[in-house]
């Protein structure tokens, strides 16, 4: 395609906004609606010591698309829960859907028990049933909840907002959460059987005879006879998905105020399901403050990749403009979600058009440039596909090169041949933007770490797949082949955890109930603590890991389709009372 | 001699996964690694420069060093556990990779200390309820480890226009089962408007993965035309590089007959939507089949063309041509069944899956 298409949903999107102005103002009956209620848009605040949260199935609109959902306290996103370090939480989970459900409170340091994993933490609740959360609030900083179920796409999640215990270590005037996710009126049981049996259905940006990517015909000849795509970035995207901030699509020109000369903290969260969001604030820098709702020593930066289930915290200062927008961006550029930051109501800053979508490159296919390349860290992106051309010839699937508890077959479909630790990488698309954007690298824990000891011990895991017949897996394996083989660590031991991306694809990678200090380059003691941590295609990621918190935690890829089709593995930490006596 | 050259077409099939998922490795060696032990050696160094200084006190961001070294030198900083044996070898910067810095890291991989293995298997056991959480537990790991999937795809179902009578052909399969093994059905048939179908055959499969994208396929057709007649079948089907779709397949019939048959496509996109597809089929036999009209070799080539627009991904109306021949000896039969070996036929029609 490409431009044609893009504009021409662009131009849709555009024209419905009217029309749906109209449509949101009726009731629900009165727009036939039989199924259920129709979601609210926007989270509703929870704070104190006891909260009911009650899911419920629903109707969803946005733009032009209606769909199921599921909300929780009748809203997409669910409540806001504002919570004080120290304090205590008892959460009443009540099920009112027709689906099983659970809560699991994403980054937050819980007892086991209440990490709300169905199969590994507890039992789904099933819909009629209730379940007690009750935990103490340990930490402070941006942080979220969601279903561990196939309601998570559907609408159940929400954002957690912890004041810390003593001072904020950011003066600012106004603090907002933006929430970023995606939405489609398919079923997810639907679009994952799609996803196994098509190839690529949701993607409307592959080559073809007339488009006007930057590949030569050698470079597409040898894209082809690799039998992999260079437009293969996300599984579902803008075509079914509908990118939404705080439950807002782009039509419904959500709006964060402020006023001349003031500081705004923006606390953004990938709620997503399937999508990598590029953010950005066209005209004004932003500081991040925090990552993964750690303090870090602040960046200044223009844009930053958010993977699934990351959250970044920022500070802007708008002077004396008008209005900014905020743009998240689709990682594959099909779509955006959007919001104004804006002094006056209905002022609007001009919104960008999408950017040409990115291509995969040499360095995604785990090829990197040999001594030259790796030695910066910096322009492993620069060898293009073009710079392919002469590994036409390599195994894309040498197997020799996967150490031997990797099961080879047909779940793996691609072995990186040199898979470069890919931490200075900006992410897919944004290496050449002409801007400051983010890496891992230039992420500082603003406080000392507790734990500082050397790893002990260094666990290598691969991340594997197979993209055509949508098998994704951790070491070959998938979750029924280690049920009763998890990855296992002793209480308190210090591991030095080496994740490589043997696909093409970058997988957001969340350990529960801990946090973990990327091994960035960073000093050893300021390492930047993460709960969640993106390995970009055919490159490597490491992170040291002090297991403190007994218990069996899930561990897995946070593109929900890729976990619900088996890169989900348990983590043990034993013995279970510490062993402290 | 020509049945001999049969035999050996399912071995043939067989090996197309070999020869496509092989590339020569022999060329790998372009990306050079950097020396394992260089690098080692100057992480060594560094240690030992570091392990001199006052850790606690160190301002890390103000040392004066270049930024590319930062990464290896505090990773690697003495905690007082790792072993450095101090070696003499010098420093060369200009060789140091970054990357490969981290990955040889001195930490040692091995297995979990033996505390780590304690009991319980499963932590939630005991506080939820054994029963319980085993039930869950497989649901979790069906749910996660793969829902059997069912697929069925009209790959052509089509109006052929030709001279003479026009006619009609099905070209639909199917499956049931997960990522490894399947049960697969396949059905084919064509004819002319008024008439018997001139054939008709339904297949049952069993399919099991494997390579990374070649299933190889065994089972039965049966025809449900003619002299009715049931086959054992052994085939393959997959993706072969440069994305052609293959489906190669041996038959031995009931009475002794042996004929294979390939086919290959290929989706070349025009637009997002507009994908022309050439095809390619050809039939062999081992043997004359004169009550079929098949002689022995290369029975028949039919090549096509057909241009399809996507309304969506699972259903797409096509116009095209396909040119059919019958070879050799099935020619002679076809003639003197007053039949045209050669026929051109003008199709319209869908391709669709669900």
């Amino acid at each position: 395609m490409t431009s044609i298409d893009r504009r021409k949903f662009l131009t849709a999107g555009t024209a419905s906004l009217g029309a749906l102005g109209f449509v949101g103002a009726m009731p629900a009956w009165a727009r036939g609606t039989l199924d259920g209620t129709l979601a609210r848009r926007g989270s509703d605040v929870l704070s104190g010591d006891y909260q009911t949260m009650t899911v419920a199935d629903a109707m969803f609109t946005t733009g032009t698309r209606r769909g199921p959902g599921v909300t929780v306290n009748g809203t997409i996103p669910g409540p806001l829960l504002r919570l004080k370090e120290g304090q205590n939480l008892v959460v009443d989970l009540v099920n009112d859907s027709s689906m099983g459900t659970s809560i699991h409170w994403h980054g937050l340091l819980v007892p086991f028990l209440m990490d709300g994993v169905p199969g590994v933490t507890m039992a789904a609740v099933e819909p009629g049933e209730r379940f007690r959360y009750e935990f103490p609030i340990r930490q402070a900083g941006t942080y979220w909840w969601h279903a561990h179920t196939l309601q998570e796409p559907m609408g159940h999640y929400g954002p957690i907002i912890i004041d810390p215990a003593g001072e904020e270590a950011h003066s600012y005037d106004r603090d907002y959460v933006v929430m970023l996710s995606d939405w489609s009126p398919m079923h997810p049981h639907t679009i994952m059987k799609k996803l196994k049996v098509a190839d690529a259905p949701f993607n409307f940006q592959k080559t073809t005879a007339t488009d006007n990517y930057p590949l030569s015909g050698a470079e597409r000849r040898m894209w082809a006879r690799m039998r992999m795509m260079p437009t293969d970035i996300s599984d579902v995207s803008a075509p079914l998905f509908t990118y939404l901030l705080n439950g807002h699509g782009p039509e419904d020109g959500l709006e964060f105020a402020f006023r001349p000369g003031e500081r705004v903290r923006l606390r953004f969260i990938n709620g997503a399901a399937m999508s990598f969001f590029n953010v950005r604030i066209p005209g004004l820098a932003m500081t991040v403050i925090a990552a993964d709702g750690q303090d870090v020593r602040p960046v200044e930066v223009d844009e930053f990749q958010i993977g699934n289930a990351e959250t970044y915290d920022v500070i802007v200062e708008p002077g004396a403009g008008d209005a900014f927008t905020i743009v998240a961006e689709a990682m594959d550029r099909s779509g955006m979600g959007l919001a104004m930051l804006t002094s006056r109501p209905g002022l609007r800053a001009q919104v960008p058009p999408l950017r040409d979508p990115p291509l995969l490159t040499m360095a995604d296919m785990g090829m990197s440039q040999g001594g030259a390349g790796s030695m910066t860290g910096m322009d492993h992106g620069e060898a293009s596909a073009g710079g392919a051309m002469d590994m036409g010839s390599m195994s894309m699937r040498d197997t020799s090169l996967l150490p031997p508890n990797v099961k080879v077959g047909p779940g793996i479909d691609m072995v990186a041949m040199n898979p470069v630790d890919r931490m200075g990488d900006p992410g897919t698309g944004l290496k050449d933007v002409g801007h400051r954007v983010l890496t891992y690298k230039q992420l500082v824990a603003a406080r000392m770490n507790p734990d500082m000891r050397q790893p002990t011990r260094l666990k290598e895991i691969h991340l594997t797949g197979n993209m055509e017949r949508y098998m994704w897996s951790f070491d070959g394996k998938k979750f029924s082949a280690v049920t009763d083989d998890p990855i296992r660590f002793a209480f308190n031991e210090r591991v030095r955890v080496k994740l490589v991306n043997d696909t093409m694809m970058a997988h957001p990678i969340h350990l529960h109930g801990h946090f973990f200090e990327l091994v960035n380059g960073a000093p050893g003691m300021h390492q930047p603590r993460k709960h969640t941590v993106i390995v970009q295609p055919g490159g490597s990621a490491q992170f040291d890991l002090t297991a403190n918190e007994p218990g069996d935690w899930a561990f897995h890829c946070h593109l929900i389709y890729h976990m619900h089709t088996g890169m989900f593995q348990v983590v043990t930490v034993r013995p279970l009372d510490g062993g402290e006596g | 001699m020509k049945r001999a050259i049969l035999f050996s077409l399912p071995l043939l099939a067989l090996s197309a996964p070999g020869w496509a998922e092989q590339h020569d490795h022999a060329t790998a060696a372009q990306v050079e690694p950097a020396d394992p032990a260089a690098t080692t050696t100057a992480a060594q160094q560094e240690v030992m420069d570091h392990s001199a200084m006052e850790h606690g006190e160190m301002e890390h961001g103000k040392m004066d060093m270049p930024v590319d070294q930062e990464p290896m030198a505090h990773s690697q900083m003495d905690h007082g556990s790792v072993p450095m044996p101090r070696q003499e070898a010098p420093m060369d910067a200009s060789k140091m990779d970054h990357a490969s810095m981290v990955d040889q890291s001195p930490i040692p991989a091995g297995p979990p200390p033996p505390e780590a293995f304690s009991a319980p298997a499963f932590a939630a056991d005991e506080f939820v309820g054994a029963d319980k959480m085993a039930a869950s537990r497989a649901s979790v790991v069906r749910e996660v480890s793969g829902v059997p999937v069912y697929w069925f795809q009209a790959d052509r179902a089509e109006y052929r226009a030709r001279e003479g009578k026009d006619g009609y052909l099905w070209d639909v399969q199917g499956y049931y089962g997960g990522d490894i093994d399947k049960f697969w059905f396949k059905s084919e048939g064509e004819g002319n408007f008024g008439e018997k179908p001139e054939s008709a055959e339904v297949q049952a499969l069993w399919s099991h993965a494997i390579a990374p994208r070649w299933d190889i396929q065994a089972g039965v057709r049966q025809d449900l035309t003619g002299p009715e007649r049931t086959h054992a079948v052994i085939g393959v089907q997959g993706l072969a590089p440069y994305l052609f779709e293959l489906d190669a397949a041996a038959f031995v019939s009931n009475k002794g007959d042996i004929t294979a048959r390939i086919e290959g496509e290929l989706d070349q996109r025009i637009t997002q939507r507009l994908i022309l597809q050439p095809r390619a089929e050809l039939s062999l036999s081992a043997q004359d089949i004169p009550e079929l009209g098949i002689g022995a070799g290369l029975d028949r080539a039919e090549l096509g063309l057909r241009l399809r627009y996507e309304f969506v991904r699972e259903f797409a109306p096509y116009i095209g041509v396909e040119q059919e021949w019958k070879v050799g000896k099935s020619a002679d039969y076809a003639r003197a069944a007053g039949e045209d070996p050669s026929v051109t036929n003008y199709v319209v029609g869908i391709r669709l899956w669900f």
